[in-house]
């Protein structure tokens, strides 16, 4: 009994793990809703958002139901802290410019791909149904970012040096992806979670020949911040959450 | 006085009427389909005490049209005397094109939107999917403007012959 009861707190916080690394990214891509650079990538990125919403959901309603303590998605998402979030660092990070939101979704989609194609095998069922759906939609976000980043590397000075840029700005975020928090053992033990070791080799793989071939300088993913995974975040995320949560919270209850 | 075995006769009867009431459902973002034609109905069940048990699928994790098909399959059955109805989503196995009905794919084609190819393959999601015909002139010169559409199951194509722009259903 105490085993199953540990399992559930575990699976609780990887579920969220998933779900609010979701949430945060959907919500800075829906920050370029009306604003991005051309028509058709205006709703791309929101597309984009609307797939990791999607996820988010999801990931959200699942842990609220192994929590077992009447949470539903939209009390997961509205009404927690920033350190109650167990979101990647990379999500939170403002949009920046457009190689900014480029370079981070080449990195998220290129970690999470393999990290979803992992979960299909998972002992958990919900969980590997929710991979094989996720996964489709992180490979074409991939190759859709990875086309943007080829674009813009090889692409005129000013876009070359930006990238570059984001490139270097992003790396410190990437160890966090390989980094494996005490919940991920037990569920690595378990069959359950993706191991984050076993994800460097595939991440590299996909990403690095983008890079090269976008002319960039490949950074050292080898060190970095962490923290997200266990609730240590920057004020970022503070003040994404403020205006993500205000109106829930303004009028608790409230529906369309 | 209904015998059991006449009693099994309605009752199956019934679920035939339910089962062409909901698949005649359509999509609400792309009209022109069924949720037949689109392959996202599981399954359809009736219990013993007569309430119509049905579980769909999402074409993608985000779609925003799941709640207005919840509401259009509550709403079209209610209309046919079912009242007693629940709808559950269900992720697995996840929805490919490949479901998509024939009749669909020569639907959409009609609509002005190519359908996906016949066998979604993990190449094309990595970019080495075959262009797909114009969907107004069949010419088989098209380019892609942006990997995604209108809606989160579609991309921008431009034909080259005769200079239409037009939706295409994305391979997955």
């Amino acid at each position: 009994m105490d085993v199953v009861a540990a399992i559930e707190d575990d699976l609780f916080a990887y579920a969220l793990m998933l779900g609010d690394s979701a949430l945060v990214l959907g919500h800075r891509l829906s920050e370029w809703s009306g604003f991005g650079p051309t028509l058709e990538e205006d709703i791309a990125l929101s597309n984009m958002a609307l797939d990791l919403l999607g996820q988010a959901r999801l990931c959200l309603d699942y842990a609220g139901k192994v929590e077992g303590r009447g949470r539903d998605e939209d009390a997961l998402a509205f009404m927690r802290d920033d350190t109650d979030y167990r979101n990647l660092l990379i999500c939170e990070q403002p949009r920046g410019d457009f190689a900014v939101t480029m370079v981070r979704q080449l990195f998220y989609a290129g970690f999470m791909q393999p990290c979803f194609t992992s979960l299909m095998a998972s002992r958990d069922s919900t969980l590997a149904a929710i991979a094989a759906k996720a996964e489709k939609e992180m490979a074409y976000h991939l190759r859709h970012a990875g086309e943007w980043v080829i674009r813009l590397g090889d692409g005129t000075a000013e876009s070359h040096v930006r990238t570059q840029r984001a490139l270097d700005e992003m790396a410190i975020y990437v160890a966090e992806f390989f980094s494996v928090s005490a919940v991920e053992r037990r569920l690595v033990d378990a069959g359950i979670a993706a191991d984050p070791l076993s994800l460097r080799r595939p991440f590299e793989d996909s990403i690095t020949p983008i890079l090269k071939e976008a002319t960039l300088v490949v950074p050292s993913f080898a060190q970095g911040q962490h923290g997200g995974k266990e609730g240590r975040h920057g004020e970022h995320l503070s003040r994404l959450l403020g205006e993500m949560q205000v109106l829930h919270r303004a009028h608790p209850g409230a529906t369309w | 006085m209904v015998s059991p075995a006449e009693s099994d006769v309605a009752a199956l009867v019934d679920l035939a009427r339910a089962r062409a009431v909901i698949e005649a459902v359509c999509d609400p973002e792309i009209p022109v389909l069924t949720l037949a034609d689109l392959g996202v109905i599981r399954s359809i069940e009736q219990r013993a005490d007569g309430k119509i048990e049905i579980a769909i699928t999402p074409t993608y994790s985000g779609c925003p049209a799941m709640s207005a098909i919840t509401v259009d399959l509550h709403a079209a059955l209610a209309k046919a005397g079912f009242d007693d109805v629940t709808i559950t989503t269900v992720l697995h196995p996840a929805w490919t094109s490949d479901w998509m009905s024939a009749t669909g794919r020569a639907k959409l084609r009609a609509y002005g939107i190519a359908p996906p190819a016949a066998k979604a393959s993990r190449r094309a999601l990595f970019g080495e999917e075959a262009a797909p015909a114009c969907p107004q002139c069949n010419s088989g010169q098209t380019e892609k403007i942006s990997e995604f559409g209108s809606t989160a199951c579609k991309a921008l194509w431009r034909c080259l012959s005769c200079r239409e722009p037009f939706d295409a259903f994305k391979c997955i």
